[in-house]
């Protein structure tokens, strides 16, 4: 049994069975280290990944329920030669200490700017709510979202 | 790159990973021989226990430099700061040092990295080391150019004369003998000449972590490696009664299920299929239940009843002047997970007879020696591999599943790799959490408002359990078919103390008595959380201030400055008053209020204070911390911004501590399992946190890890006690706890 989706702007197969959770199927198959296993019960965050631009828990997301959406990681923003102006904002502003929960903040980050380009601080707070950091890198991250707004704005 | 990233990436693909397992070994002496008799001097930091020089660092043909540390990263930023330590000594820019770190095989043995002592113990040996190395350069090029070697200027690794001839550190590299014993005799350079030390330098690890590169053992993907899962049991000490697993084995993917004893494993070709045949092995089994556990209602009276060895860590005795107050107060601290985002994961290979294994373990080599007892191994047969892990706040899963894997791996066919990862669950229930501890205070005031006597003792269990050669502390090797027994708890001795950590207050009091009752029996499974006994010792202490301090009628402030002669606290304490725009006896009350903690970490590294705002809602007992301010003293900074942000983490991480957080048991297991059953901080309640820094570059750099988790504690009781005129003395301040005190 195969399944194919399209992850980051191309089509890919994965010899998975269509119960399988997307997670397993982007870590393991895809190869891609980006959306991270906290807790495979969608309260932490860490696997946030966006499908079809709406932030989603890969780990309840069965990857059979995909069809012909687009799925959007960490590593389809940018590189660390080129980074996405919010991994821009999250390295100058050094906002990581272990760093896990990372890509899952800046994915629903993506989500919360592409609704609401210019948020206030409490809009993004809210909007990183259902993301669990355990370093207490928080306002770190609140200042890279909010530096990554401005930016964009610049663009 | 971060030497174990790049370690990392030199398995992933099928041709480096062979030669990677096949290749160059370098092998090298870690210590050098004595003569039978013949003592060898102590030297400073990690260097005692490792003396070769070369075992620290090795200059490559290009010039460039090897630095190995037994210190790793566990995601506060230590590899950034020991490799500008080794850079600014060899005077060698950052990008040509690379780093390998927390190897049994390359690198020294530093122990574990705990304890906010990477810096002050590793840090040290790598200043050490690389001023020798840089100094040996400077001699052969001195001898190859025919000048004095204090007339040569080093910069990037060229050595120039003042009439501008220049020799390379590449040019040196071949004759440079470093197999030697370090002589620890080199001057490391002053403060003032530092180019790399004290600034904010980005950490090496940061792009890979923002942008999915390789940066976690979770992302460790060998060739043909396989995926494992534990079944644990339903609560300590329950034993495997029976099990059939032949449906299991005839489950999709399935490659073994493995048992030895009562501990339960499944092998699968990829990850979900291991998780469904573990779900499946769960429902099979049959367990004969363990003992209960106490009733938790009734923990800190369970506590209090169990045989305590007292031990006296502080006495001054003088005569207690008459007309005194006293006044008494009892704090209790429940057991707390480490509750990392990511489950603890390990990837082990077992091939010709030797398991190696890759772990985020704090300590290669006491792991190394757990995992060599459990497997019947000679340790030389076990290879641990450092990679990171999820946030490491001290012993949690990452030595028990290094075990896990590596007993899987070793029923694996084919010398198949095998990747575990705990479930949400796993870790909840079978970390060793943080002790639960009982502090009851008493001091008697003068008549002029002065502390003239004061009574301290704390009553907890060891606070730690890690890997140890006394005994087996690895969970499953408690039970296999032949269980291995922990070692026993052991006190750890003052001044930096366990459970007694912070214990004696660094107030001049002329008359005090601290008393640590170190609890043998551990109801609960528990070992190292960040600070030890310190986070609740100082929560209660400097609770205690503040109650002594309203009954004396003068602002907290006032009050702990009246008491303090070391200068550097006095220093925190007022920058942080200064910077909060802290005003002398201001009640803010109406469920606002601000509060102060203050606490030299360990007694012995940085001195930490905070302030903190608080808001309580009486209706709903909900408390909101909206800001905080800290002034931190860690002597030397190596680099000002992974200073703040580890003295911001501690601030938050403690205000989750304090707000939210408490294991939930019953007497048939742990009942906390996952986020709602055990709830932190979340993004919209984090407070506002500004950290002014005293950088003392005469000073001798200090740990930070662990600074600021007690001051903060204390700064949201002694807040809260402002808006409200209540004393929360347990935590944490649930909304259920705050209604009842406020009844109260």
């Amino acid at each position: 049994m195969a399944v194919s989706l399209k992850v980051n702007g191309a089509m890919r197969s994965a010899p998975a069975e269509a119960d399988t959770p997307l997670l397993y199927v982007l870590r393991n198959d895809l190869e891609l280290n980006g959306a991270k296993f906290g807790c495979g019960l969608a309260q932490c965050g860490a696997c946030t990944v966006l499908v079809d631009g709406k932030p989603v828990r890969s780990c309840v997301t069965e990857v059979g329920s995909i069809g012909q959406s687009e799925v959007t990681t960490l590593e389809g923003l940018g590189t660390a030669a080129k980074p996405h102006p919010l991994q821009h904002a999250f390295m100058d502003e050094q906002a990581a200490q272990c760093g896990y929960c990372i890509s899952g903040m800046i994915m629903s980050a993506k989500a919360l700017l592409d609704q609401n380009p210019h948020p206030t601080e409490a809009q993004v707070r809210d909007g990183l709510a259902g993301n669990l950091c355990r370093c207490g890198t928080h306002g770190r991250i609140i200042r890279a979202v909010l530096k990554a707004s401005n930016a964009i704005r610049r663009i | 790159m971060n030497a174990h990233i790049s370690r990392l990436n030199a398995h992933i693909s099928r041709r480096d990973f062979a030669a990677g397992l096949g290749g160059i070994v370098v092998a090298f002496t870690l210590a050098p021989k004595f003569a039978a008799g013949q003592q060898a001097a102590a030297l400073p930091g990690s260097l005692n226990g490792n003396r070769m020089l070369d075992a620290w660092i090795r200059i490559a043909a290009d010039g460039s430099a090897t630095v190995c540390t037994g210190k790793v990263e566990l995601g506060q930023g230590i590899a950034t700061a020991l490799k500008q330590i080794a850079a600014e000594e060899l005077d060698l820019p950052l990008e040509r040092v690379h780093m390998i770190a927390g190897d049994t095989e390359k690198t020294p043995n530093e122990g574990f990295t705990s304890g906010s002592q990477s810096i002050e113990n590793g840090g040290v040996a790598l200043r050490l080391a690389g001023a020798e190395v840089r100094a040996i350069l400077l001699d052969l090029a001195a001898k190859r150019l025919g000048v004095d070697a204090a007339s040569l200027a080093v910069a990037d690794g060229v050595i120039s004369t003042y009439d501008g001839r220049k020799v390379t550190y590449a040019d040196l590299a071949e004759g440079a003998n470093l197999h030697r014993e370090v002589s620890a005799k080199a001057k490391p350079k002053s403060p003032s000449a530092h180019r790399i030390v004290g600034k904010s330098i980005a950490r090496v690890d940061i792009p890979a972590k923002v942008t999915g590169g390789v940066a976690y053992v979770q992302d460790l993907r060998l060739p043909g490696m396989l995926h494992g899962r534990v079944v644990r049991p339903p609560g300590y000490g329950a034993k495997l009664e029976a099990i059939d697993d032949a449906k299991i084995k005839a489950m999709p993917g399935v490659v073994a299920v493995v048992r030895d004893g009562s501990f339960l494993g499944v092998i699968a070709e990829r990850e979900e299929q291991a998780i469904r045949a573990s779900v499946a092995l769960g429902k099979a089994a049959s367990w004969i239940a363990g003992p209960p556990l106490p009733d938790q209602a009734a923990l800190y009276d369970h506590l209090l009843s169990l045989p305590d060895e007292p031990h006296v860590i502080s006495e001054k005795q003088t005569a207690l002047p008459e007309s005194v107050r006293t006044i008494e107060a009892t704090y209790h601290r429940p057991y707390t997970c480490h509750a990392a985002i990511g489950p603890s994961c390990a990837v082990a290979q077992f091939t010709d007879g030797k398991m190696t294994v890759w772990t985020h373990s704090q300590g290669v080599f006491p792991l190394r020696g757990n995992l060599a007892m459990a497997l019947k191994l000679p340790p030389e047969r076990v290879h641990c591999i450092h990679a990171e892990g999820s946030g490491c706040y001290g012993h949690n899963g990452a030595d028990d599943v290094a075990l896990d894997a590596a007993l899987l791996a070793r029923a694996a066919p084919g010398g198949r790799p095998v990747r575990l990862q705990w479930m949400r669950g796993d870790e909840f229930g079978w970390e060793p959490f943080g002790p639960a501890m009982v502090m009851k205070a008493k001091a008697a005031l003068s008549a002029d408002g002065r502390i003239v006597d004061w009574n301290y003792d704390v009553w907890t269990n060891t606070h730690s359990t890690r890997p140890d050669p006394r005994g087996n502390n690895l969970l499953a090797s408690w039970y296999l078919a032949e269980p291995q027994k922990p070692a026993p708890p052991a006190v750890i001795p003052q001044p930096a103390g366990g459970g007694d950590r912070n214990a004696v207050p660094l107030y001049d009091f002329p008359r005090q008595r601290v008393v640590h009752h170190f609890i043998r029996e551990m109801p609960l499974r528990v070992s190292a959380l960040r600070t030890l006994g310190a986070y609740a010792n100082v929560f209660a202490m400097e609770s205690f201030m503040d109650e002594l301090a309203l009954a004396a009628g003068v602002d907290p402030v006032a009050f702990r400055l009246a008491h303090l002669k070391d200068p550097r606290a006095r220093a925190v304490i007022e920058a942080v008053a200064r910077k909060a725009g802290w005003k002398a006896r201001e009640r803010s009350g109406g469920g606002k209020g601000r509060g102060i903690g203050f606490a030299k970490y360990k007694n012995l590294a940085t001195y930490v204070a905070v302030i903190a705002d608080v808001e309580v809602d009486a209706a709903s007992g909900k408390v909101a911390v909206p800001r905080a301010w800290a002034a931190a003293d860690s002597g030397l900074i190596i680099n000002p911004d992974g200073l703040a942000n580890q003295i911001e983490g501690g601030i938050i991480q403690s205000t989750s501590w304090t707000l939210h957080e408490e294991v939930k048991f019953a007497s048939t297991g742990i009942k906390s399992r996952d986020w709602l059953s055990y709830p932190i901080l979340t993004m919209p309640e984090v407070p506002k946190v500004e950290v002014e820094l005293i950088n003392r570059p005469e000073e001798r750099s200090l740990g930070a890890g662990e600074a600021s988790q007690g001051p903060m504690a204390a700064a949201i009781a002694n807040a809260f006690a402002a808006a409200t005129g209540k004393r929360v003395r347990e935590l944490p301040l649930t909304p259920e706890r705050v209604k009842a005190v406020m009844r109260g």
